[in-house]
């Protein structure tokens, strides 16, 4: 089986892997670039759990082809904290409880993200509708969603300040 | 947005309120980890090199294998090693083993026969997931359909298809005795026909997913020393490092589980089979191996809370009293036991529900069915028959024309109350969990119903008291195969006995510390406890058998078998607890008496002496 | 088309560890040169706290800041031998076994701490702040640092503990079914507020008002993550959940989560907590596992609400829209209760 070169920039960094054809994303991220935040949940398309942002839109890395992101930005829920410093949708997380066992949570925070980054004033409805495709069976989502609205809070806070 | 409110005035005299750090909202250990994407699931440990293990499973729900052929899966490209069923050094296990509960009845890869869609025969090792499934498909396996059962009550049927062939009957054995777990406590028959209504109810639990984000799994690799390190996602370490120990034959001092942080489990994580296959995949590869489940198979092979049907019959008096409930409990393990047949047990020892009723009776059976195994999930052997009893009380509370949390605030059970499994209720909270309830919804309650308290009422009279009871011997090991038995308590039986009211045995607490040293301060553990010795709990004091008219010499009960041989100490019973009735009067039929006693949890070399349905024979 | 309103209560009680096979959970605390503690299970975190309770736990029964100690757990060379996580047995056995672990080496502690200090270890008390002092008299006083370090490089001693808790096997009786399943109970009860559609089928849970009595809220935000997402899948078994939704027909068996069906973020009901506190006498500060009987009350109240607005009775579950459409159908219509 031949190997094929991919470049991407991964949280920023310029990451370069030789992939097998038809190898998804997810793998890629995961084994080759040893970058373990986002996890497999169905291999389907159907939990979210390896939700990762391309080019600043939010994608299912498990479905994703990984030759497809050749010149692009992948980032996962490792790129959020600035060093030591949590992401302020982490940090609602954490203060929030917004997490039981935390498998869905790295894709939940990506999602959160994408959503946060196009629309800094998410109506609750809104953020439902960007979570829908995460599936978390721990939390019942409220606990979520309120940190994603809390997080959203917080980031139009120092916007302004 | 929901809301959540302590209410700290309630039992506020029982507690103690300024502990330092107990009841805080500290935020969790591993929560950090958690949005950071840091924390280690199992699968999170990479290993190079690792290979990926799939199965070979039955497309039928029961089919004889002929023959297998995997010549050309051998063949293809990637594949390291095809396990067979003879590549497993102890292949049959029961999980409850661990705890000497049921008899060995499920191979890790099956050779004769499958007896569910999805059993795995072969286990295939290969350089990549695609090329593992790829190799799967290439295996020629010669099945011979066999009729399947899927109802549990048709498998109660004398002649229905044999599931699983440990136990013939299509039900667990219960003591060696019955093909179904008894709960008596008084008569229940006598109160019912005094009662003025009789509710009757049928309910029933389809089988649900636990579907947690993280599927089932395991990966194993060669240690250092020749031993095994496992990482897995099992709910119970110790069980899977067992059991693994157990059917790999290998002492557990060459196996290394690490486990502990688990992506949601909801029981659905403790039937330890990836361990045993991804370690064994190990072993015969000296490689790193991944055993682990996609999405289809955690829904469909991975065991699910299992169904259960349940029959209710009250006996209620036009007051609103409940007087007597009788249950007939299936649950429907599917093709194998797990640990349905013990879940059974703790439910039975749950009925009649949060309730004083003083005539309860119910026989629960542990059901095989073509399905899926079933297995524990959240309320496991509780959330069914709590389904059941509290749809029935609406039912009854419409009966009788009552507001129906007044109707349970009135039957409701409380401090000192005697329990249908003979042990006196303590520290209940039913009542106020109602009143609040209601409040908080802004239901009216009677004045009465509004005044009553958990710690007051209760213990009084008949309430405390265990009641005459009736027993029957229906439902003995292998009578369902010669004929059909109605499956409610007393349906139809001839043969009763008494056991005289008051008759209980010893409640069972937690084992003394070993060193007093361990022993916590009562004063340092913010609640009372009603003895010095801190927080094992009270032994309930023996309650004097009260004087009872000798027990009624006919109609025979049935004589208990000899003891089981346990493998741990048993509590013993003093001799006033459940004084055997038969020992007062000779056996006037000839009782069911195994010839030998039972070791549950071996299997005996060769075909087992203790099959059900044949021993009798 | 007409959606009618229901409401639905249910109570519960939900025992707690079940014991009947013999049941044990081991422990081990240990202190670290500097006087931090390590608390060393074999027990699993699937979600529900585990590491987090028992953090705490320890940090109660040591006596020192939660900061000061941490879990680790679960690694079967170093992490003694442990049950498992289910059952609601994690926080009442392993609880136990984390108290009486910490309380052995809080013993060593304070044994450590008399001698440096010179006085009897009776005597002696801890502030909950890292330090050690003199009952009546704080000012003296020793901090747990120095006490640790006194403890190994002077003393030649090991700050440590071990715990087992177990309640011995027991079996139920083959003919009455006498036995002691579980020594506490926890409770719940609760009235659920939902909507049916009489054309489509579809029920929308409103709210919930509820009870919960947990004996102890060991960790009130744990508590609440519990009753949340508990509830959240008693409605879910109610309404939504099952691999054979023909049962017992296997066909349209789901084999993803497109097929297999859960309520959305869309669809979370509104839910009002009231959390009772009961201690039960053998349960660690008294605490019992909210874990699993959380759910419980949900299906049959959702089903009992169901009947209050449209007069079906669904005693199979799930309830899909299929069962009381036809409910309704084989009613003449819907026909509305309104008993609560």
């Amino acid at each position: 089986m031949t190997k094929s070169p991919v470049q991407f920039t991964l949280n920023g960094t310029e990451t370069g892997v030789f992939v097998n054809g038809g190898a998804n994303l997810l793998d890629v991220i995961r084994r080759e670039a040893g970058d373990l935040a986002p996890k497999l949940g169905c291999a389907q398309g159907g939990c979210g759990a390896c939700t990762v942002m391309i080019d600043g839109e939010t994608h299912l890395a498990c479905l994703t082809l990984a030759e497809t992101v050749e010149g692009k930005r992948v980032e996962t829920a490792t790129s959020l904290a600035n060093g030591p410093q949590l992401h302020p949708l982490q940090k609602a997380f954490v203060e929030g409880f917004a997490a039981q066992c935390g498998f869905c949570t790295p894709g939940m925070l990506m999602a959160a993200k994408a959503l946060l980054d196009a629309n800094p004033s998410p109506t609750r409805e809104q953020v439902t509708e960007a979570i829908a495709g995460n599936i978390c069976r721990c939390t019942g989502y409220e606990p979520i969603i309120n940190a994603i609205l809390t997080a959203a809070a917080e980031l139009r806070g120092r916007i302004s300040a | 947005m929901s809301s959540i409110e302590f209410r700290k005035d309630l039992f506020a005299d029982e507690r103690d309120d300024d502990l330092n750090e107990i009841g805080k909202p500290t935020i969790r250990q591993d929560i950090i980890g958690h949005v950071t994407g840091r924390t280690r699931f199992y699968d999170d440990y990479l290993f190079d090199g690792l290979l990926h293990m799939r199965c070979v499973r039955s497309p039928h729900h029961h089919a004889r294998i002929r023959s297998v052929d995997f010549s050309a899966a051998e063949r293809m490209p990637g594949v390291r090693r095809i396990i067979r069923p003879q590549d497993v050094p102890h292949n049959i296990n029961t999980l409850l083993s661990l705890i000497n509960f049921g008899r060995d009845d499920e191979q890790l890869l099956s050779t004769d026969k499958v007896s569910y869609m999805g059993e795995p025969i072969l286990a295939i090792v290969a350089e990549t997931e695609r090329q593992a499934r790829d190799a799967v498909h290439a295996v020629r396996v010669d099945w011979e359909e066999l009729p399947h059962v899927l109802d549990v009550e048709e498998a109660l049927i004398p002649d229905a298809p044999v599931v699983n062939p440990e136990y013939p009957n299509n039900t667990f054995d219960y003591h060696a005795l019955y093909d179904h777990q008894k709960l008596r406590f008084g008569d229940v028959e006598a109160a019912i026909e005094k009662a003025d209504f009789v509710v009757e109810g049928e309910y029933q639990m389809s089988p649900i997913e636990q579907a947690p984000v993280e599927t089932c799994g395991a990966i194993a690799a060669p240690e250092q020393n020749g031993r095994f390190v496992c990482h897995t996602s099992t709910q119970a370490l110790f069980f899977s490092l067992g059991t693994t120990a157990k059917q790999l034959d290998m002492p557990s001092s060459r196996l290394h589980f690490i486990g502990g942080t688990v992506g949601g489990g909801f029981g659905g994580k403790v039937d330890s089979h990836h361990e045993p296959l991804a370690v064994l995949g190990a072993v015969l590869t000296g490689s790193p191996v991944k055993y682990t489940w996609d999405r289809t198979e955690e829904m469909r092979v991975g065991a699910p809370r299992g169904a259960e049907r349940w029959r209710l019959r009250d006996g209620v008096m036009r007051d609103g009293r409940i007087v007597a409930r009788e249950f007939t409990g299936f649950f429907d393990s599917g093709a194998y036991t797990r640990l349905s047949s013990y879940a059974i047990i703790k439910g039975s020892g749950h009925l009649p529900g949060p309730y004083t009723i003083p005539n309860v009776a119910s026989n629960v059976y542990c059901v095989y069915t073509n399905r899926t195994p079933a297995t524990a999930m959240r309320g496991f052997g509780i959330t069914g028959v709590d389904f059941a009893i509290e749809c029935h009380m609406d039912k009854v509370a419409e009966t009788v024309g009552m507001n129906p949390i007044e109707l349970r605030i009135l039957n409701a059970y409380r401090d000192g109350d005697m329990k249908a499994h003979r042990r006196l209720a303590k520290n209940t909270a039913l009542i106020e969990c109602c009143q609040v309830a209601a409040q908080k919804a802004g239901v009216p309650l009677s004045a009465e119903a509004s005044a009553a308290k958990s710690s007051e009422g209760g213990g009084i009279g008949e309430r405390a008291d265990i009641p005459e009871t009736i027993t029957d011997d229906m439902g003995r090991i292998g009578d369902r195969r010669q004929r059909e038995i109605p499956t409610e308590p007393f349906g139809g039986a001839t043969n009763r006995g008494r056991v005289p009211a008051g008759t209980r045995g010893e409640a069972v607490v937690a084992a003394e510390v070993q060193d007093p040293e361990m022993q916590i301060d009562p004063t340092r553990i913010g609640h009372s406890v009603s003895q010095a010795a801190g927080t094992a709990a009270p032994v309930e004091p023996p309650r004097p058998v009260q004087p009872t008219p000798p027990p009624i010499p006919t109609p025979q009960p049935l004589t208990p078998p000899p003891a089981p041989v346990p493998a741990a100490p048993q509590p013993t019973r003093p001799q006033s607890a459940f004084a055997d009735p038969t020992e007062a009067s000779p056996a006037q039929s000839t009782p069911y008496r195994p010839d030998k006693p039972f070791q549950r949890g071996v299997k005996r070399p060769g075909v087992s002496s203790f099959i059900s349905g044949t021993r009798r024979r | 088309m007409t959606v009618h309103k229901g409401r639905g209560f249910a109570c519960i009680n939900y025992p707690i560890g079940m014991n009947l096979g013999g049941d044990p959970s081991q422990a081990l605390v240990h202190a670290t040169p500097d006087g931090k503690f390590m608390v060393t299970l074999s027990a699993i975190d699937l979600g529900q706290g585990m590491k987090s309770v028992t953090r705490q736990i320890a940090a109660e029964a040591l006596g020192v800041p939660i900061a000061d100690v941490y879990v680790d757990t679960a690694d079967s060379d170093t992490g003694p031998h442990d049950m498992g996580s289910f059952a609601s047995r994690g926080t009442h056995r392993m609880g136990n076994a984390v108290i009486r672990a910490a309380t052995e080496a809080r013993r060593a502690m304070l044994d450590a701490a008399a001698d440096e200090l010179e006085v009897n270890a009776s005597d002696l008390e801890t502030d909950g702040h890292g330090n050690i002092q003199v009952k009546g008299a704080p000012s003296r006083a020793i901090t747990i640092e120095d006490t640790a370090i006194a403890a190994q490089f002077k003393q030649g001693r090991t700050l440590s503990g071990r715990g087992i808790f177990l309640i011995p096997p027991s079996e139920a009786d083959p003919n009455t079914g006498e036995m002691s399943p579980v020594t506490c109970f926890a409770h719940a009860a609760l009235v659920v507020d939902l909507e049916v559609d009489d054309e489509t089928g579809e029920v929308t849970v409103i709210e919930i008002n509820s009870a919960y009595e947990v004996g102890r809220a060991l960790n009130e935000k744990l508590v609440e993550q519990q009753l949340i997402g508990g509830a959240w899948m008693g409605i879910s078994h109610a309404l939504y959940e099952t691999t054979e939704p023909y049962y017992p027909d296997r066909s349209h068996a789901p084999g993803d989560f497109v097929e297999y069906l859960q309520p959305s973020p869309g669809d979370v009901a509104t839910h009002n907590i009231a959390v009772l506190e009961r201690p039960a006498e053998d349960a660690p500060y008294g605490g019992k596992g909210p874990g699993e009987m959380c759910a419980n009350p949900v299906l049959p109240a959702v089903a009992n609400a169901i009947y209050d607005a449209v007069g079906v009775r669904c005693d199979r579950l799930p309830i899909t829209p299929e069962k009381i459409l036809r409910g309704i159908q084989n009613n003449g219509g819907a026909q509305p209760k309104g008993a609560l």
